[in-house]
């Protein structure tokens, strides 16, 4: 097969177009690249979808967390507190197997039992409490001095919220939240080693890579093909970051210095 | 007592369950990891330390390697690392040995899909009995734990070594000591109380990532987890029961949550005591606290 | 999980084999064929039958519990020297290793579900690297698959394959213990050529010695006796 052969049979194997097997001997160059790449597809349904999601829902627990009424706050910091406090991985497992248990008495639910839905589904609430730490912490970083003038200015409920508490707390805690898009796109990697099953080996980016360290017996070729992939993805995030990041703080007169990316490599 | 489980009411069924041989090894692997911690956070704090120094060198080629560590480890995601150092690792040292022990071998090390070292370069050595083949893996493990945390730790340092106030230095060079002897006496000891906040937010993500062991083929308690908590059929074992996967999850589920929020209030005691005395925000708000006390 | 190691060369493995260990790779998760018992310890079929073959040889047997994904690679690399594991003989297997004859008359695999009207064409279960899944694949079903045997038959119990297929000895005593919750469906499917135990293909000394201990057994009807202690029912397997 040539190069473009494999291209067209492999570049959306992940999502269950083109060959059915796949390659088991001659396993070549080409081949590694095309399938870890269309493994990548996941990594970013997952990762885009998940942080979508979660950033209203880290929203709302953030406003939670700063209520004063227990009803809203409790619930708020053990929704924290259980995902950030326990690994993504045991989270996996566990979900999986209450989807499964679940399946039974609710028929509805019985698409979560899928790593398209969840897994999906616990990286949105993993990625919520932890954006909404992130949001926390900028929410009361937010100057006395700000949300003064906004009351002067006759300022309060919805649209107080809207004009200056949300906008700050969004410039305040965006760096940060940047990090928290990086490890998640990282951890989606986790999603198909942790139970959930891959459908006709319908994988994401490291399971296509492992596939071929485990045939080929030498792991210094898929890793790091993985690993550029990754940094690609990475950089790409972090120029998108940087362009909202920009615009959030276009009323500033001083350019702040360059803002450095931090990974983290498990959550 | 234990003898005939099918007769037994339920009490007692759950302790003799609790206590077979399998469960047994279940609870052991909770030693297994607390190992892992146990050794791994020393090791990385150490290949850290050498890290972020190499990193600080005056040598440009020894703070590039400093600094292509600290860069590339954390660059790149996840467990792809953790997968891919294992088998690197293990390749990699075969491959030293074997160019040490057989410098006769003619026949290339890599055959298409096999890697093949001649048989004294092997480790452990085939004829090794099975428990040295487990602590090889083990070991292999924590180095791979290490080396990852390890390059996460020289980031802290580092910045940590930053943070010190230049003028302490200065001072301690004005007085007469040499380089390394401020380093060793006024920088190191100063820098802890900067680094404490980052390495326990370390310690916390080494605690998260430790059930990763699974991947690297250790049997840890993800593994007997999976195992116990699996439909037993009454042929093959005295305690048949069905799909209980979800419930031993949710027990390391919680066994995790006990861990990090025990590891938070230490390690929020020991920055407390840390910061007593110092002059930054954290001291400043605990002299205060005491003074209106 | 380690992967290394060498193949040794026919003539070292040869002199050396007297009197080394013999590893055995096994998966530990294929009851009766190997299996984790209530005491933590290998049990099943292949246990004891590797253990008779290992003490009439002579030889000094060390079992090693392998994930099934990874169980031919570290065989080939060398990281225990024979496989035990209900490995079916196929040839594209027999390119890569080198099988002892058949201590398991070939054998036939069978479709189960939670119904017997069950579409056996639609989404079925089966472990990953098995003549099985092989087979699923090329019958145009969808292929769910699933790094242990136990997960296959859980996906069938909570709804997430309408099948499993798999060997018909290991689904035959799940099937037994559901109580009817699990039925067999379909007509049983021959396949593969017999289970046997997997060697490098250098290994042609060791290979000798397994050969002649399993044609004692098979002669002498203490193979014959173990199939009926594990594989108990209405047809016993023999030889």
């Amino acid at each position: 097969m040539t190069c473009w052969e494999i291209v067209q049979a492999y570049a959306l194997r992940s999502l269950g177009i083109g060959e059915r097997l796949l390659p088991q001997v001659d396993i070549t160059l080409c081949h590694q690249f095309t399938l870890i790449g269309s493994g990548l597809l996941w990594n970013v349904y997952f990762g885009t979808l998940a942080l979508g999601a979660g950033f209203f829902l880290a929203v709302a627990t953030a406003l939670a967390r700063q209520s004063r009424h227990a009803v809203l706050r409790k619930p708020a910091e053990w929704f924290v507190f259980v995902f950030r406090g326990s690994p993504l991985f045991i989270q996996f497992f566990f979900a999986y197997f209450l989807f499964l248990s679940l399946r039974g008495t609710f028929p509805a639910l019985s698409p979560l039992t899928s790593a398209a839905y969840g897994a999906l589904f616990v990286l949105f609430l993993n990625t919520a409490a932890y954006s909404a730490e992130i949001f926390h912490g900028a929410l009361q970083a937010i100057p006395r001095g700000d949300l003064e003038a906004a009351d002067a200015y006759g300022l309060a409920g919805w649209r107080k919220f809207r004009r200056i508490t949300f906008p700050t707390m969004l410039r305040l805690g965006w760096p940060a939240y940047t990090n928290e898009a990086i490890f998640l796109f990282h951890a989606t990697t986790l999603v198909f080693f942790s139970g959930f099953p891959a459908a006709q080996q319908r994988g994401d980016a490291l399971y296509y890579a492992k596939f071929f360290a485990d045939r080929t017996f030498n792991p210094f070729v898929p890793y790091p093909i993985l690993a550029g992939y990754f940094i690609l993805l990475t950089l790409g995030i972090i120029a998108l970051a940087g362009l909202i990041q920009r615009r959030l703080n276009r009323h500033l007169p001083a350019v702040p210095g360059p803002w450095r990316p931090r990974f983290r490599l498990v959550r | 007592m234990c003898d005939d489980p099918a007769n037994l009411d339920t009490l007692l069924w759950f302790v003799c369950y609790l206590t077979t041989g399998k469960h047994l090894a279940f609870y052991g692997a909770f030693g297994t990891v607390l190992l892992l911690l146990a050794v791994t956070a020393p090791v990385a704090l150490l290949l850290g330390f050498g890290g972020a120094i190499a990193a600080r060198s005056r040598l440009a080629p020894v703070a590039w390697l400093g600094k292509g560590y600290i860069a590339v480890v954390r660059g790149v995601p996840d467990i792809a690392f953790f997968l891919f150092f294992v088998i690197a690792l293990d390749q990699g040292l075969e491959w030293l040995r074997h160019q040490w022990l057989c410098p006769d071998w003619t026949e290339p090390v890599r055959q298409g899909q096999n890697f093949l070292v001649c048989p004294e370069a092997k480790l452990p050595l085939a004829t090794a009995p099975q428990w040295i083949h487990e602590v090889y893996g083990f070991a292999l493990a924590v180095v791979t734990f290490a080396i990852v945390f390890g390059a996460f730790a020289a980031n802290v340092l580092y910045g940590a070594m930053a943070a010190v106030p230049r003028a302490q230095i200065e001072t301690a060079e004005a007085y007469g000591m040499t380089h390394a002897q401020a380093f060793r006496r006024v920088l190191v000891p100063q820098m802890w109380v900067y680094a404490l906040p980052g390495l326990s937010n370390l310690w916390m993500i080494l605690i998260k990532a430790s059930p990763l062991l699974f991947l690297l083929g250790v049997r840890d308690i993800v593994y007997w987890a999976r195992e116990l908590g699996a439909t037993q059929t009454p042929r093959f074992t005295d305690y048949p029961h069905g799909d209980w996967r979800m419930w031993y999850f949710l027990f390391l589920l919680v066994f995790y949550l006990a861990l990090t929020r025990l590891s938070e209030i230490v390690l929020g005691r020991v920055m407390r005591r840390l910061t007593r005395g110092q002059a930054m925000a954290g001291g400043e708000v605990q002299r205060r606290a005491e003074a209106a006390a | 999980m380690r992967i290394a190691l060498a193949s040794a060369l026919a003539l070292c493995a040869g002199a050396a084999l007297a009197q080394d260990v013999v590893r055995i790779g096994t998966e530990g998760a294929y009851p009766p064929y190997n299996f984790i018992n209530d005491a933590g310890e290998l049990a099943g079929f292949e246990i004891d039958l590797g253990n008779e073959i290992c003490a009439r040889a002579g030889l000094t047997c060390e079992w090693v519990t392998n994930d099934w994904d990874s169980i031919i690679p570290n065989l080939v690399s060398g990281n225990y020297d024979v496989i035990m594991a209900g490995m079916s003989i196929t040839e594209e297997r027999a390119q890569v290793i080198s099988f002892t004859q058949d201590y398991y008359p070939p054998t036939a695999s069978a479709y189960v579900a939670l119904s017997e009207d069950a579409d056996i064409m639609g989404v079925v279960a089966a472990q990953v690297n098995t003549i099985q899944a092989g087979h699923v694949a090329e019958s145009g079903a969808t292929l769910l698959e699933f790094a242990t045997p136990e997960e296959t038959v859980a996906a069938v119990r909570n709804g997430e394959a309408d099948a499993v297929f798999a060997d018909y000895d290991y689904l035959l005593p799940i099937v037994e213990a559901s109580g009817g919750e699990l039925v067999f469906v379909g007509e049983r499917v021959p396949l593969g050529g017999g289970v046997g135990a997997g060697l490098r293909q250098t290994d042609d000394a060791l290979r000798e010695q397994f050969d002649a201990v399993i044609t004692e057994m098979k002669a002498d009807g203490s193979l014959n006796a173990l199939l009926a202690e594990w594989f108990p029912g209405d047809e016993v397997p023999s030889y």
